[in-house]
């Protein structure tokens, strides 16, 4: 195994070279450098473009100015990184840390929504085939596969946020609005969750009540904009995710899984109670990331305890619930943080920046900022790969759920969960996982249009603004980014892909 | 499959390559039955049956007329060239303007903030978006299929060049290597633009039909031709290409449509198509400051990119349909 990671590392940086190569070549002749001051009018206009091709080397050999931006590269690996200098001589090492950081967290958050959404929904599609479930996903995901990003982002920068900041500043639903919204809720669940035709009124008709209900509460306690969620709350619905997750990955028939779950979220929400003050009066990243480690490693050892005869699947089962119960923690501090940070920020979803400018708030409603601010551009990107996502997915479940072994394992009386969960989806992930790292790239280039129509000084500015001044520092530093982050990508999906499929590791 | 007598092509069992068309792009069947009618004993073609199984797909049949009347509108309306459109009013001209310049019966997609009238402009730039789209994709199925084929029959240093390349486009994104080879391609007017873009977007379709070639050259028929020594280039025309033109067709089709949606996004980030042409995405781009005042400068080349775009993805899946119809049969 070892092995087969060190291989896929050699080639993938054998890779890199190549195209940061080809890359160096193709931006240094894509135009004249110096096309602006040969047209400029100014006196000094000799002596400006001797500066200029001075500094970036313009009567050296393309080879010499890539061996010494390769070096300059090799040195980050000594300790002393040299990215070179932009065409208006700004070191590009600081310029990339500021802008790699957000491009970074937006990339990041969009592919692990779109991964989960856009398997899920598969998922679902296929084990509802030919249904009205189906055909509406479908055609939305044609639609969205078919969208040009840049216009869907002004339309969603027009409509979503700043009808949703008008609509903030009151927080009241109309009557009609939760009648409607109600409706919808129903119809949906009733069609992802099947059944009789009675089942499916059922269905529908709990959602309703229980969705109309909960939105006039809503409205009664003026919960969007003071919202609470509370320790119950975090207990309920971790304890909640924690039976569902048993269900699915176990069955609820292994009892020691089900209370392996339940303990996780108990121990998860005491703990809460126990950090709480620290979390609340003295956040930090660092904090955050130590208790993640800590709660997601205590919950496998939960599952280890409790796990009995399927000890493995437990542990994945209470690290999942120890996940959810995390991002609740995380959420419930959040949303108790949003009457505060409404008040600093009467129109939380502005359209320009990855965040607001001389925000002047605490680390919490800093992170909310954040979360505002990155909504709608991953909205857009999650969307766009949930698509193909959803659509990989559902042709790949189809595919393994027709192959003779699912057969096999439905005559011999397993249950319909078992069967998909552990016979089709487990091998229906192993093309999904090439699928998602060469998803990636798109996903990097997509980040360039969104970044550009929403205004973010991140890794997209700096590879428009050097490529428009035929700059090659900052494109490469992009490319050294991006490309680095799309090979890491692939490692991942590499091993993701060994542990899948066994007759992969040599 | 009751009927393999019908889908056998040329004598050889058809087996529609499951790897290389159902994992390879976005969809499946958005509806509509596939194979021939049960009681039928007519004898089909392999064509004709790719026909039937297409035309029963209703969205690619409603999409394929709705993008036939998009075309014919955007090249007979203002004309192409020197040869004048049924349209009365040209793109360059300024109009009075009627009141803030929004749709009215004189001018459908109404006036830009100069006069301009909008309609002629937006089938301008419709006729540039579809020109480039269409020979994109020409240009990629053309090359991608030749690489592929060259690199999967004769295995090799080729095969090696074109794995590796491959991998270059998952390190480097599309978007962003077109973006760099549309600058230098901007003085070259769209056709230059077109050339650079099939140059960069072949590799997909190239690893497909290397896939399809890779399990082809083993059969029998092609032991056949090599044993009555016919040349590698007859085996590859005659014989393996044709085996393998349902995933060509298809990954065409598909190829137009990310054509048409790489093409705006260039356009848009200003890397694209330059002035004095235009195309749907430098529309938006010049466009999209107005869109709180003058909207539908905004709705108009969106919609239509959208539009096109869809309508090419649901030709693909009813394609893909046609030529590979065991992806329907849990609907038996």
């Amino acid at each position: 195994m070892l092995k087969f990671i060190l291989r896929r590392i050699g080639a993938s940086a054998l890779v890199l070279l190549g195209a940061s190569l080809l890359m160096f070549f193709l931006t240094i002749n894509s135009g004249d450098p110096l096309k602006d001051l040969r047209e400029s009018n100014v006196q000094n206009k000799q002596q400006l473009m001797d500066q200029r091709s001075a500094l970036l080397r313009l009567d050296d050999s393309p080879w010499e100015r890539y061996w010494d931006w390769l070096s300059g590269v090799g040195g980050c690996f000594t300790g002393n990184c040299d990215l070179g200098v932009t065409i208006n001589g700004v070191d590009v090492l600081g310029l990339t840390q500021q802008a790699a950081t957000s491009t970074l967290r937006l990339i990041t958050v969009a592919t692990l929504l779109a991964i989960v959404v856009g398997i899920a929904l598969g998922i679902l599609t296929a084990i509802r085939q030919y249904s009205g479930f189906d055909y509406s996903i479908t055609f939305s995901a044609f639609l969205f596969f078919s969208l040009p990003v840049f216009w869907a982002a002004t339309l969603l920068k027009e409509f979503a946020a700043i009808q949703y900041n008008n609509w903030i500043a009151v927080g009241q639903y109309a009557p009609w609005t939760i009648v409607i919204v109600a409706i919808l809720a129903g119809f949906l669940l009733q069609a992802v969750l099947g059944g009789t035709t009675r089942r499916r009124l059922i269905t529908a008709a709990a959602t309703f009540a229980f969705v109309t209900v909960m939105l006039f509460v809503f409205n009664a306690l003026d919960w969007w904009r003071n919202p609470m969620f509370g320790i119950a709350g975090v207990l309920v619905v971790s304890a909640a995710a924690g039976v569902l997750v048993a269900a699915l990955v176990v069955g609820l028939r292994n009892r020691r899984a089900l209370y392996a779950a339940l303990t996780t979220a108990v121990v998860g929400t005491v703990a809460y109670v126990a950090f709480a003050p620290m979390l609340v009066n003295d956040p930090s990243w660092l904090l955050l990331a130590v208790l993640f480690v800590v709660a997601i490693v205590v919950s496998v050892a939960i599952g280890a305890a409790w796990g009995g005869y399927a000890r493995k699947q437990v542990m994945l089962v209470t690290g999942i619930t120890g996940l959810i119960t995390s991002i609740m923690v995380v959420a419930d501090i959040l949303i108790a943080h949003w009457a505060s940070f409404l008040s600093i920020k009467s129109r939380p979803i502005s359209t320009i920046g990855s965040q607001t400018p001389n925000f002047t708030g605490g680390f919490w409603e800093q992170v909310l900022d954040m979360g505002t601010q990155i909504l709608l551009p991953t909205i857009l990107l999650t969307l766009v790969s949930v698509a193909t996502h959803s659509r990989y997915t559902r042709s790949s479940m189809l595919e393994t759920l027709n192959q003779d072994y699912v057969r096999t394992a439905r005559s011999k009386g397993l249950s319909e969960r078992e069967v998909i969960v552990k016979h089709a989806f487990r091998n229906a992930l192993i093309p999904i996982t090439t699928i998602v790292a060469f998803d990636f790239a798109a996903l990097i280039g997509g980040a360039v249009i969104t970044e550009q129509v929403f205004g973010w000084k991140g890794m997209g500015a700096l590879f428009q603004d050097g490529l428009n001044a035929v700059d090659p520092a900052p494109v490469m530093a992009f490319f050294l980014v991006t490309g680095v982050a799309a090979v890491l990508m692939n490692l991942v999906a590499d091993i993701a892909y060994a542990a899948l499929d066994p007759r992969i590791r040599r | 499959m009751s009927d393999i007598r019908n889908t056998a092509p040329d004598g050889e069992k058809y087996e529609p390559h499951v790897s290389a068309t159902s994992t390879d792009a976005i969809g499946l069947a958005a509806g509509g039955s596939a194979g021939p009618l049960p009681g039928e004993d007519k004898s089909y073609s392999q064509g004709q049956l790719v026909a039937r199984r297409f035309f029963r797909h209703k969205a690619a049949l409603g999409s394929m007329i709705v993008l036939g009347l998009i075309i014919v509108v955007a090249f007979t309306s203002i004309g192409i060239g020197p040869i004048p459109g049924w349209w009365p009013k040209g793109y360059t001209l300024q109009y009075d303007k009627i009141g803030d310049g929004a749709p009215t019966w004189a001018y459908p997609f109404g006036q830009d903030t100069g006069g301009k009238d909008y309609f002629a402009l937006v089938m301008r730039g419709t006729q540039f978006s579809l020109i480039i789209a269409f020979s994109v994709g020409i240009i990629s199925t053309i090359v991608g299929t030749l690489i592929g084929a060259v690199a999967g029959f004769y295995r090799g240093w080729l095969e090696a060049i074109l794995m590796r390349l491959t991998d270059v486009f998952i390190v480097i994104p599309l978007l962003v290597v077109a973006a760099v080879l549309g600058k230098t391609a901007s003085g070259w007017g769209i056709w230059g633009l077109a050339l650079v873009l099939g140059l960069v977007t072949w590799t997909s379709l190239a690893r497909l039909v290397r896939g399809e070639v890779l399990s082809l050259r083993e059969r029998d028929f092609v032991l056949a031709a090599q044993a009555v020594g016919t040349s590698p280039w007859r085996i590859i025309t005659r014989h393996v290409l044709p085996n393998s033109v349902g995933v060509i067709i298809v990954s065409a089709t598909l190829a137009i449509a990310s054509a048409i949606l790489l093409e705006t996004s260039l356009s848009y980030l200003g890397f694209g198509v330059q002035a004095p042409d235009t195309s749907l995405g430098t529309l938006i781009d010049e466009y999209q400051a107005a869109f709180a005042t003058r909207p539908w400068l905004f709705w108009w080349p969106g919609m239509l990119i959208l539009t096109i775009a869809l309508c090419v993805n649901f030709i693909g899946d009813g394609l893909r349909d046609a030529f590979d119809p065991r992806q329907n049969r849990n609907k038996d």
